[in-house]
């Protein structure tokens, strides 16, 4: 429960830089606060109480004489594998959107979204 | 005004978020697939991190999928920086002693974690895209420390595009062998908890490890050479 609470707080506070803030560096460091703040409340989903990593490194951990695995001993490890790959298009599209910021600051030499007016009506 | 609004919004979102989650007992067992994938992952893939026998062998199509979008991300990237001819005004500028003595004790012990983490992805915390990072992060300590440092160019995009190849050879192997794409039944599984074992997973996973140092060396490689040169 206190992950969820964590989680939701983290997206919050991301969502409200991201509106908030005028600098597009800030904007972007709010959605990166938000894509952790999901990720974290995706792992939190699978967790099991009592349950150790899904890393089977102890003999303990299987059932009597067999390679099946006590299932609830173990966290569930599908949304870690989402999360895994969320994190590596985060990246991606921060690079990205890195990259477009440069290019703005390029034309107008301003990183404000203020001095960005070509698309309002 | 702004914030106002903002705090507004913010507060119908959260509202929303709790209303769907409220219902959802934390800490709860699962079922389903998730059930069979921890139940019988071992028996079928032998690799003692589960995480890494879904996102290889279970899920190793959105694996591929994941490698192109970073793929992607790469060279939209550098069309986004080298399609105009900006005049460049920033410059780095020079690094210190400290930094320079640590860089040359420091990179290839880097370089050699991150390919620990990659090898051993099938029984240990990590894999391709952790080992990939860390090695990149190393190319960074690189350009960090030492002004004239540029990659080649064509060396990175090489290992980028024989890794990819292996990564996708690697599953037609398993369409001609097995049944189907990315099987795991071309190599034998060996012995759970050993190093050479879990069939194909760990060849993947040092595919995408390298595939992903290369990728991320050569993003921080184009940010960086946005600068002035000297």
């Amino acid at each position: 429960m206190i992950f969820f609470g964590a989680s939701l707080l983290l997206i919050l506070i991301g969502l409200y830089g991201a509106l908030v803030k005028r600098n597009l560096i800030k904007i972007i460091i709010g959605l990166s606060i938000m894509d952790t703040g999901i990720n974290m409340l995706i792992i939190s989903l699978g967790f099991v109480k009592g349950g150790t990593a899904p890393i089977i490194s102890l003999k303990s951990l299987f059932q009597k004489n067999s390679l099946l695995v006590d299932v609830s001993k173990i966290v569930d490890p599908l949304p870690q594998a989402l999360v895994l790959t969320a994190i590596v298009i985060g990246v991606a599209v921060t690079a990205m959107a890195l990259s477009v910021v440069i290019r703005m600051y390029s034309v107008k030499k301003s990183i404000e979204i203020d001095d960005f007016k070509e698309l309002k009506w | 005004m702004r914030k106002i609004v903002a705090i507004v919004f913010l507060a119908i979102i959260g509202f929303y978020i709790i209303s769907i989650f409220s219902a959802f007992q934390f800490g709860d067992k699962y079922k389903g697939v998730s059930e069979h994938y921890v139940k019988e992952g071992i028996i079928e893939n032998r690799g003692a991190n589960l995480v890494t026998s879904i996102v290889v062998n279970y899920r190793g199509f959105d694996t591929l999928g994941e490698v192109t979008v970073l793929f992607l991300a790469a060279t939209g990237l550098s069309f986004l920086l080298f399609s105009c001819k900006c005049e460049r005004e920033f410059k780095r500028i020079k690094s210190s002693l400290v930094l320079r003595t640590a860089t040359d004790t420091l990179f290839p012990m880097i370089l050699l974690f991150g390919a620990y983490i990659f090898i051993h992805g099938h029984l240990t915390p990590g894999g391709g895209f952790q080992g990939g990072s860390v090695i990149a992060s190393g190319v960074m300590l690189l350009f960090l420390s030492f002004r004239s440092f540029h990659p080649n160019h064509k060396t990175l995009s090489t290992i980028e595009v024989l890794a990819g190849i292996s990564f996708a050879g690697i599953g037609l192997l398993g369409l001609v062998y097995a049944k189907s794409f990315l099987a795991n039944s071309v190599l034998p599984l060996g012995q759970w908890n050993r190093l050479i074992s879990a069939g194909v997973i760990p060849l993947i996973y040092i595919a995408v490890g390298l595939k992903v140092g290369a990728e991320l060396s050569g993003l921080i490689s184009d940010m960086i050479s946005t600068t002035k040169e000297d």
